[in-house]
């Protein structure tokens, strides 16, 4: 388990991401994409009917989040993670487009951690709740699409120092899984 | 009788909204401070460091401590000597959460329509609205805005009488063991028992209404309690569900009176942007 603070760029490399292991943490800087639940259904939809996303999905990380509204002379409002599993069964097509990174909060399924190996991929955690810091690492905020969505619209973020952590590497590594068996004290049981 | 006029509760409400969202409460910075103290494990120390950074920069800067500003849960105790002057009560709270969540730059989370097509009400309304008739003759507002991610992880089921005691406790630690770092541990575990299916489940979310550390009444239930959370605590789940000590701050108990067939049981998780605030007219 690594346990290092590490600097990574985006669009992230395969070479990059090889590097990153569980407990690694990182601050990303450079071009990350917004979507959550409507947001993916659409993607999704045009990646299937052979059409060109609105992003160069190569190497790109998908921030899960939905942020609260710019207040005038801000780039952004609050912007911490959403839940990530509900964005689980998006997942394969995404890759399939080009993705490499994923930051959410909350496990992901069986299938994803498999697709996050077969794709060498890496799926970090933002702390959710900490909405209002982790927008200050956000320099520029832009929707490139689904604007009717409001909230849900796919951005375009410049972020700098965005600080994350790894919970799913290349390697199989899951530490939603370690770090909760190293501090388990009670036998889990269960009718 | 006293006469309040709908607006004034309107006005309240809008500023509630704002001062909820953006403001956290002294109870839960003083249990996340606590649980610095508490918690083992460097990461989960870092995650509730960076939760009390953040909750200063809302609060200073004006911007919501959670991106995810909620259903507006609205609870109004009314007393009894009051007489409202206006129209509809429901559209007078509508209509602060509308101002609220607008002025406030607040987000807008509510789709109008939960079956068929995903159009947003765009100003976070309807509300959820509680209300009740109480001796006196003030109008007591409390907003609670609720985010997604932790109703997402609550849950409800209809116990069997006899799977008693241990079967309730049983229910509440997997469902948190189940929510795992989905809802945005350290958390709070509201739980309610007894009463009907519907009751249950208001029982659960009424009981998060408690400052942290605020014990039931009954001592029996007070320890229940206490021995509860420890058991929670045991899980390893931690803050942001990274592994550690501390994956509850609180758990509340609230119980009502059941019919002799069933035993309902609810769990409601808040998460760490617990979020209440109160004003009385």
């Amino acid at each position: 388990m690594g346990k290092t603070t590490k600097r990574v760029k985006t669009p992230l490399t395969r070479e990059t991401v090889k590097d990153l292991h569980i407990g690694d943490e990182v601050l990303i800087s450079g071009t990350i994409y917004t979507a959550r639940d409507l947001a993916h259904a659409r993607l999704v939809e045009m990646i299937k009917g052979g059409g060109k996303l609105p992003f160069d999905a190569e190497g790109s990380v998908v921030y899960y989040v939905g942020p609260s509204p710019a207040p005038d002379g801000r780039v952004i409002g609050a912007a911490g993670p959403t839940t990530s599993y509900r964005m689980d069964p998006f997942v394969p097509d995404m890759f399939k487009a080009g993705m490499l990174g994923m930051i959410g909060k909350g496990p992901r399924s069986a299938e994803v951690r498999q697709r996050i190996i077969d794709n060498c991929g890496v799926y970090f955690a933002a702390t959710g709740g900490a909405a209002a810091l982790l927008s200050r690492s956000i320099v520029k905020s832009e929707i490139i699409a689904f604007r009717d969505l409001g909230a849900e619209a796919l951005r375009r973020l410049t972020v700098k120092d965005m600080p994350v952590i790894v919970v799913n590497d290349c390697y199989g590594g899951d530490l939603y899984k370690e770090g909760v068996l190293q501090y388990r004290l009670r036998k889990v049981f269960f009718r | 009788m006293r006469e309040i006029e709908l607006r004034e509760i309107s006005r309240a409400v809008k500023e509630l909204s704002i001062e909820a969202n953006t403001v956290a409460n002294d109870d839960l910075r003083c249990a996340l401070k606590a649980s610095i103290e508490k918690e083992e494990s460097p990461a989960g120390k870092a995650v509730l460091n960076q939760l009390l950074k953040n909750q200063d920069i809302a609060k200073t800067e004006k911007i919501p401590i959670c991106q995810d500003t909620g259903f507006a849960v609205v609870f109004l105790e009314i007393g009894i000597d009051v007489r409202l002057i206006g129209r509809s009560l429901e559209e007078a709270v509508n209509q602060g959460v509308r101002d609220g969540y607008t002025e406030g730059f607040l987000r807008k989370s509510i789709l109008k329509d939960p079956l068929t097509q995903p159009v947003n009400t765009k100003d976070n309304t309807p509300a959820i609205i509680h209300t009740a008739i109480v001796p006196g003759n003030g109008v007591r507002i409390t907003m609670m805005p609720k985010g997604g991610g932790s109703e997402n992880m609550s849950r409800i089921e209809m116990l069997k009488p006899s799977d008693g005691v241990e079967g309730i406790k049983d229910f509440v630690l997997e469902t948190v063991r189940t929510a795992g770092g989905n809802p945005c541990p350290p958390i709070i575990v509201g739980v309610g028992v007894g009463g009907t299916f519907d009751y249950v489940a208001f029982l659960a979310k009424k009981s998060l209404l408690r400052k942290i550390g605020e014990r039931n009444a009954d001592p029996e239930l007070a320890a229940m309690e206490v021995s509860w959370l420890e058991e929670v605590n045991k899980l390893g789940i931690g803050p942001a569900g990274l592994g550690g000590r501390v994956t509850a701050m609180d758990l509340f108990l609230e119980v009502f009176p059941r019919h002799i067939a069933t035993l309902p049981v609810a769990v409601n998780i808040q998460c760490n942007a617990a979020r209440v605030k109160t004003r009385v007219l």
